[in-house]
């Protein structure tokens, strides 16, 4: 399943579907990453909002792809989890550790442009 | 009217994504809130992933199961894969054989409201999870 990845200036966006599996998930680490270098981005956002469930793989998963971005010296900010989907998460003892997260695109956006303007 | 149970062979990480939809469209049907049908979704998310990584392949089954007036739904997770040696150890967080997060079955038992599990080594592992309607 191929997941749509949009550039925005020096952001990459990624929206997950639902229903990726484990081989989709991996696949997605390495394009993202290689995306990140060919582009020069400063940030990814990934956008999670239509993803009914994350399981301890996915947010494994979530979490290398944002240190691996992080690694290249940019950000990954996390958005869209649902409440079911963080409530799911909290009781299996899944973790977004050092990771960045926000409500929406929206936020996600106005949260990068603030970090880009105190470094810049 | 719906079968009396749903089984999905478990042989790839796709079979994964196919046992949770089943699951969770299981789960809507009976009235279950979508909240619960998340918390199913995930259990047998976790459940089919433990048969793909240790087992290779097995089954999982739905049913639609009734006590006095509650009706609920279990799942079953089978496999005649390697077993579990210390299932008291396995039960307990953070316990990984595979270099994975775990087995994630404490977490799953937080998920559900009932929760068993019997395991031979050698012979393989069942795992019998159940949620009740609200």
């Amino acid at each position: 399943m191929e997941v749509p990845i949009l550039k925005q200036g020096e952001v990459l966006i990624a929206t997950f579907q639902a229903a990726l599996s484990d081989a989709d998930l991996n696949h997605l680490r390495m394009g993202l990453v290689q995306q990140v270098v060919k582009f020069r981005s400063r940030a990814v956002i990934v956008d999670v909002t239509a993803m009914d469930v994350m399981d301890s793989f996915a947010s494994r998963t979530l979490r290398e792809i944002a240190h691996m971005i992080r690694l290249r010296g940019a950000e990954t900010v996390i958005v869209g989890i649902q409440p079911e989907v963080a409530f799911a998460m909290v009781q299996l003892g899944l973790t977004l550790e050092g990771v960045a997260t926000a409500l929406d695109l929206e936020e996600g956006l106005a949260y990068l442009t603030q970090k880009f303007k105190n470094t810049d | 009217m719906r079968a009396a149970e749903i089984r999905v062979a478990i042989h790839s990480d796709q079979d994964i994504v196919t046992a949770r939809q089943e699951g969770r469209a299981l789960a809507i049907e009976l009235g279950f809130s979508t909240g619960d049908a998340t918390l199913i979704a995930t259990s047998i998310s976790e459940l089919a992933r433990n048969i793909v990584s240790y087992a290779r392949r097995g089954e999982i089954t739905l049913k639609i199961v009734h006590a006095s007036s509650r009706q609920g739904i279990s799942i079953i997770a089978s496999d005649s894969g390697p077993g579990i040696r210390d299932i008291r150890q396995a039960m307990r967080d953070g316990f990984s054989t595979s270099g994975s997060l775990g087995l994630g079955l404490p977490g799953v038992r937080r998920l559900m409201d009932e929760f068993e599990i019997a395991s031979e080594p050698g012979r393989g592992t069942i795992v019998v999870v159940k949620k009740w309607k609200q």
